[in-house]
């Protein structure tokens, strides 16, 4: 039995109090040293049960090995042949929930660093250049896909079957490329360029990125099939649409759903002065909830420049929902965690401008339906709370606008996609559908996996068309005959 | 799948007030009377909403009226035939919900009287009878109302200082053509906020249905960011998806008003920077 250290190689941070103010990535990364210091922790075990864990089966025994010996670049290269966009699986994922809940070392010692080796190794390639990335294939079929939404699930789909032969057009509502990855997470806990890199690398494969096309307003999925000509659609237009509280005040000045305050500053960058998009600058922020979204939140609010920065959710620590890592940066950036509390009403001043919340504190009950243990009102708890910025991150809903425009697309009762788990098939032929639109909001690796199989589906569906076809000319006989 | 958005003609309605039409092919095919796009200039610059003034899906053309107000408006004023849009996206929201008889007054203000244009057509379309009201503060600031004749059975223009046409409000000359029996039986209002709300008092009072463009702040205009909300009824309603029409009787216009102005401060700057501190 070889000597494991019981703890993961520590990844180097910036100093807290120093990006509390600033955009720069917060995680530094891994270097070799380190990188090979974490990979010899792995047992190479005989069943890697941590590849169970990553919904895309990531050959993790093997990756890790690689770098272990010091083979970056084959580590790379195996890496590429399950996960299409691994610098930002490696900075994103839960892994505690994902792989490294799975990995043996995980009951009495850290698991593998799995997500910061990926990470380690995506970034070495990056920084060595892509050397034997794939040249662009040749298109050489000709059945057109269209692919409607540009995050993760939609950018996997494109890039599988671009690589198959097909053209492939990707339809994006707004004015940038991949999703909540762009609108929706933060510069300093993934740059920009990163996504950037991956879409360039997508269009040298030769897919097609068409942006400001709404599907089921400029264009519906009917008329891409017959208009259009296209010969598949995939659609992966996320679960972006905010819940609200629906209760008194929500709409008063400084009350932001997470995904107006995350757009503003990241897709528009509102923090940069050199951009036109205004943002309200918050002294005392309160953001409710507890999931990656609220996280995200309210370590932006901190860096416009919050004096004070509220996490308020109406359940314990234990139900909060955001990554491990991304919680325990919260807190040694100052963020203060107002557990058991839940807003009542929200309370303006004479302009209309929020100036807090009153919120009442609450104790665990029963569990409910999703398992956690209810939320019960204290009575007589409640108290008052001071804030000039809310954030409401409570989750988003599916965007109804494609259902809506689509005939003989199912829906189910939350307004998600219907679609077949191993395939994305949806009630209509052609029409494929994953990742968030079809689970509600989950994450990106998943929304991959998704586009993963969907892209299998397609591929095989578009082949049994092809073939159906032939058969029909053949027995159709000479055209000439049948005149 | 070409989504160049070209200038292809320009007029200067006023000093502030430009109509441009735009060859965009894609958002002209389903474009239909009471719909917005979502522009943007610069790279750097906002997204805005602009009301689309007239479509034909013939010559792949939408027209547009952007009245300069700030920055942005600024940026788009200063566009030439020939130029490009860096980003024009649409058509978006609903399809305005019109009537099919009856007798229908619409009311413009500012950049509003082009945005009840294709409704005006639409609705004659339909055999309704149709009726406009054009206001301003005086005549050199009356636009289009050559156009909107057009497709209306009468245009009514107002001006504040009586330069032209009736003195005073749009509800004025409204409540005396009711007076004097016109017979609405439906009332369109698009124009800025203080006449629209000026449009829902009267007509409640009047008992005229009437519904009312509302133009709250919006960042994506898909439903995404829940900015534009407004409350309508009672009830949060999201303007770039489930509007931008409502019905007037029912709009809280304080909050939509207060809601306008939540970065008053830095558009100010902005204009000021943009050299429209007059
Ligand atoms: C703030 C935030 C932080 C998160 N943090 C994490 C994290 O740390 N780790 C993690 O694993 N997951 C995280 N998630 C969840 C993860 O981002 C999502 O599960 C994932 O992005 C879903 O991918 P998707 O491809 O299904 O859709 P999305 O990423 O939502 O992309 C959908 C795209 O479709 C476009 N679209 C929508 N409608 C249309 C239309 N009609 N026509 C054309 N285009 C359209 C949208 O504009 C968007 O670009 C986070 C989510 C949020 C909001
Ligand atoms: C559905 C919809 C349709 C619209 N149609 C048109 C149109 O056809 N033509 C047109 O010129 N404008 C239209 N607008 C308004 C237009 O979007 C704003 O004038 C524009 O966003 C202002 O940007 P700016 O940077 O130039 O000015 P800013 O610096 O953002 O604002 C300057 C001043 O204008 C006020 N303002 C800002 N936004 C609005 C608004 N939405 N409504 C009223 N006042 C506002 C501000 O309070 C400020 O006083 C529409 C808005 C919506 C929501
Ligand atoms: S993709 Fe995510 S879940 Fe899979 S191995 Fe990598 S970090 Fe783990
Ligand atoms: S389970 Fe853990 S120790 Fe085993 S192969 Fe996977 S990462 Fe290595
Ligand atoms: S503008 Fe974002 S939801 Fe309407």
């Amino acid at each position: 039995m070889p000597i494991v250290y019981p703890h993961k190689t520590a990844m180097p941070c910036r100093d807290p109090q120093e990006r509390r103010r600033n955009w720069d990535e917060v995680a530094e990364g891994y270097t070799a040293e380190r990188a090979i210091a974490e990979a010899h922790r792995c047992l190479n075990c005989q069943d890697p049960v941590c590849e169970q864990g990553c919904p895309v089966n990531v050959p993790i025994r093997e990756f890790v090995r690689r770098v272990a010996l010091g083979d970056f670049e084959g580590a790379a290269r195996t890496i590429r042949r399950r996960n299409l966009l691994p610098a930002i699986c490696g900075r994103v994922c839960p892994v505690e929930h994902q792989c490294e809940s799975r990995c043996v070392l995980a009951p009495h010692q850290d698991p593998v660093g799995i997500g910061r080796l990926e990470r380690f190794v995506a970034d070495w390639e990056r920084q060595h250049g892509n050397g034997e990335q794939t040249a662009a294939p040749e298109v050489w079929r000709d059945q057109k896909i269209a692919i409607v939404g540009s995050g993760p699930a939609g950018l996997t789909v494109a890039s599988d079957l671009a690589q198959l032969g097909y053209p492939v057009t990707i339809f994006e509502a707004l004015h940038a490329f991949g999703g909540v990855l762009r609108y929706g997470i933060p510069q300093y806990r993934l740059p920009k360029e990163i996504v950037d890199e991956d879409v360039e690398h997508l269009k040298t494969l030769g897919v097609e990125f068409v942006r400001d096309v709404i599907i089921g307003k400029t264009v519906t999925i009917d008329q891409l099939v017959d208009e259009f000509g296209y010969s598949a659609v995939f659609v992966g237009t996320g679960a972006g649409s905010p819940i609200f509280m629906n209760i008194p005040g929500e709409n008063l000045k400084g009350i932001y759903s997470a995904n107006e305050f995350l757009t503003r500053v990241n897709l528009m960058r509102a923090y940069s002065p050199a951009y036109d998009t205004p943002v309200r600058s918050p002294r005392r922020a309160a953001v409710i909830g507890a999931g990656d979204t609220a996280m995200d939140a309210v370590r932006c609010s901190i860096r416009l420049g919050a004096e004070e920065a509220h996490i308020v959710y109406r359940r314990s620590e234990q139900e909060k929902g955001a990554r491990a890592e991304d919680y325990e940066r919260a807190r040694d950036e100052g963020v203060i965690f107002d557990w058991l509390t839940l807003p009542q009403r929200f309370l303006g001043d004479e302009n209309g401008w929020v100036r807090g919340l009153e919120c009442i504190r609450t104790e665990l009950g029963e569990p409910d339906e999703s398992g956690r243990r209810r939320p019960v009102p204290v009575p007589g708890s409640e108290f008052t709370m001071a804030a000039d910025v809310v954030v409401i991150a409570l989750g988003t809903n599916p965007n109804p606008l494609v259902p809506q425009t689509t005939y003989g697309l199912d829906v189910d009762g939350h307004g998600c996609i219907v679609a077949d788990p191993q395939t994305g098939a949806t009630s209509r032929a052609g029409v494929y559908a994953g990742g968030d639109i079809v689970t509600g909001g989950a994450t990106v690796i998943l929304a991959m996996g998704a586009g993963r199989e969907a892209a299998t589906a397609i591929h095989e569906y578009l082949q049994q068309r092809a073939d159906q076809e032939a058969e029909q000319v053949l027995d159709a006989g000479s055209p000439l005959l049948n005149g | 799948m070409d989504t160049t958005a070209r200038i292809i003609d320009k007029r200067d309605l006023t000093d502030i007030t430009k109509l441009f039409v735009v060859h965009a092919p894609l958002v002209a095919r389903n474009a239909a009377p009471g719909q917005f796009v979502i522009l943007r200039v610069t790279e750097t610059g906002e997204r805005i909403p602009i009301s689309i003034t007239d479509f034909s899906r013939a010559a792949g053309t939408i027209t547009i009226v952007i009245q300069e107000v700030g920055r942005t408006t600024a940026l788009v004023g200063a566009l030439g035939v020939g130029e490009v849009f860096l980003d024009f996206a649409g058509p978006l929201g609903l399809a305005a919900p019109l009537p099919s008889q009856g007798h229908a007054v619409l009311i413009g203000g500012g950049f509003g009287t082009g945005a009840v244009f294709p409704l005006a057509r639409e609705l004659r379309s339909r055999g309704v009878r149709v009726s406009s009201i054009v206001g301003a503060r005086t005549r050199d600031l009356v636009i289009l109302a050559d156009l909107l004749a057009t497709e209306s059975d009468e245009v009514h223009v107002c001006t504040n200082d009586g330069s032209l046409g009736y003195r005073g409000f749009v509800t004025g000359r409204l409540e005396e053509l009711m007076d004097a029996g016109a017979g609405f039986t439906h009332c369109f209002a698009v124009g800025p906020m203080p006449m629209m709300r000026a449009v829902a008092t009267t007509t409640r009072r009047r008992g005229l249905p009437a519904m009312v463009s509302l133009d709250p702040l919006m960042v994506d205009g898909t439903g995404m960011c829940g900015g534009c909300r407004v409350t309508v009824g009672g009830k949060s309603f999201f303007a770039c998806v489930d509007g931008p029409f409502f019905d007037a009787h029912q709009v809280d216009f304080d909050e939509a008003d207060a809601r306008l102005m939540t970065y008053k401060e830095q558009e100010t700057l902005a204009g000021e920077l943009a050299g429209l501190g007059r």
